[in-house]
């Protein structure tokens, strides 16, 4: 969290946004586009064609030296060591509570180096938590804060990969979905990597915050029409469709991953930091869970909302109304036993709102 | 968005909370400005009262949803509400589209005519919207 009243950060694209007509609004201690035009409109081109994120907000933090593995699994949730150079992984880091410190994506960029993405919300905070853990493994190995040098763009939605091939050199092969690689968009060197945060197929485009302009412009020259700029609005109406937890919503230091149903995510035997808490979650059994939600009406159920159901109440810690599936959809922690069909209310604005528990994610694109 | 030019019909007359307010022959209609639904963004959903209402001014009587916010509708004078459109239900993006025309939400039956001179002018509600745009 920023402080109050601290100027906001901003990405090197926002003269970019402004000329684009963004409304920018403070998030997470920057100033950045919720949206340029309308949420809906951006949220439907990525599902449909093409969208234009400037993510750079995010943090990004090395770990560089011959213990930067055995530090990356002291601290991560998945599997660090298996993970090929060329590989992304997403899990958590988490204290030994098991809450969340924060939810991550792992680059294993080289032999003894890995890069974390991480949220803009958190990068002081990881960081911190980074040097902690260090203090306690002494894993030969530095930790270097790159955050503010570079910036990351995100071009999501069917037609993302053919727009990037036109930039790509002759010959390249495109990743592979959860592999990226370092490459050049026209003469811009990145690291292109076939991730996103909205369901689609795309990629993360990771570059020097001094080529971030060039790099935004060279994209839209390619998209052309195909390719509209897509703000934060949309990033999270499409998150949600798909799911994908956000920090500070589904996950904080009180919620561990095991609640938040990122299992899959966690791989045991490894010793990262939290292990023993959540084997012990797990062979207990949560208490809660976070469940997807469908609501009845075109009502919003906002994040804090009380969810009441037979077995106890729960709250709701994200909501919008989906686009693409065209239904209120929410997600929300909820007394565990819940199975998808259960039905329960959302109180809003001191009505119950009926609503039923669905298997997440709630939009899943068809693979071509 | 400072020099954004916001539609300000001349015809109308407007709350501090963004409603504009049309007289039409005996009654008159209200509706949320474009000032409103450009702030609201996506309108996806709109609670609409009963038919027979009595409003005191300031009551809320219906709220606006978006894909990112949520609003009171606010009664800009006391009255009964005689008219509702109840096709927004099915259309709350009329609000975004035609926020003046289409996007009419209730029409009322007021106490007082003459409150109608508490609300502001078009100039006055211009000035208004300009102080928090250019925030």
């Amino acid at each position: 969290m920023s402080d109050a009243g601290a100027p906001l950060a901003r990405t090197p694209l926002w003269s970019r946004h402004l000329d684009a007509g963004a409304r920018l609004v403070p998030f997470a201690g920057w100033e950045m586009p919720v949206t340029y035009s309308s949420i809906l409109d951006e949220h439907r081109a990525v599902r449909t064609r093409a969208g234009l994120f400037d993510v750079s907000h995010m943090g990004e933090i090395r770990l560089r030296g011959p213990g930067a593995l055995e530090l990356a699994q002291a601290l991560f949730t998945n599997d660090v060591a298996g993970a090929e150079v060329g590989r992304v992984r997403y899990g958590l880091l988490c204290l030994e509570s098991g809450g969340v410190v924060d939810d991550v994506t792992l680059y294993r960029t080289g032999a003894s180096e890995v890069l974390f993405c991480v949220n803009a919300s958190n990068v002081a905070a990881d960081r911190e938590w980074m040097r902690e853990v260090h203090a306690r493994t002494k894993s030969r190995c530095e930790i270097a804060d790159e955050s503010e040098a570079t910036a990351l763009l995100a071009i999501q939605g069917p037609a993302a990969l053919e727009i990037v091939a036109r930039l790509l050199p002759p010959g390249f092969t495109r990743p592979k979905l959860w592999h990226f690689a370092d490459t050049r968009l026209g003469s811009l060197p990145v690291l292109l990597s076939r991730t996103g945060y909205t369901g689609e197929d795309g990629y993360e485009i990771f570059v020097d915050a001094a080529r971030a302009v060039a790099l935004w412009d060279l994209l839209r020259e390619a998209g052309g029409e195909r390719l509209a700029l897509a703000g934060l609005g949309a990033r999270d109406t499409l998150r949600t469709e798909a799911a994908y937890p956000l920090y500070g919503h589904e996950l904080d230091r009180e919620h561990d991953p095991i609640e938040a149903g990122l299992e899959r995510f966690v791989a045991f035997g490894r010793g990262f930091t939290g292990e023993a808490a959540l084997r012990a979650r797990v062979d207990a059994g949560p208490r809660r869970r976070l469940v997807g939600l469908v609501l009845e009406g075109r009502q919003v159920a906002r994040p804090g909302f009380r969810i009441a159901s037979d077995l106890g109440d729960g709250v709701v810690t994200s909501g919008t109304f989906g686009p693409t599936v065209d239904r209120s959809i929410a997600l929300g922690y909820a007394p565990a036993g819940l199975t998808a069909g259960a039905r329960l209310h959302v109180e809003i604005r001191g009505k119950h709102l009926p609503c039923e528990v669905v298997a997440t994610p709630f939009y899943r694109r068809k693979r071509g | 968005m400072a020099d954004h030019e916001y539609e300000i019909p001349d015809d109308c007359q407007y709350t501090e909370s963004d409603e504009w307010v049309r007289v039409d022959g005996s009654i008159v209609r209200v509706g949320i400005t474009d000032y409103a639904q450009s702030e609201l963004n996506d309108i996806v959903f709109v609670e609409l009262p009963e038919t027979g209402r009595q409003l005191e001014k300031g009551e809320a009587f219906g709220v606006v949803e978006s894909v990112k916010a949520v609003s009171d509708l606010l009664a800009p004078l006391a009255g009964e509400i005689t008219e509702v459109h109840g096709r927004l239900s099915e259309h709350p993006e009329w609000l975004n589209e035609d926020p003046y025309g289409r996007g009419w939400i209730i029409a009322l039956n007021p106490e007082d005519l003459e409150a109608l001179d508490s609300l502001m002018s078009p100039a006055e509600y211009r000035a208004h919207v300009k102080a928090r745009a250019g925030k």
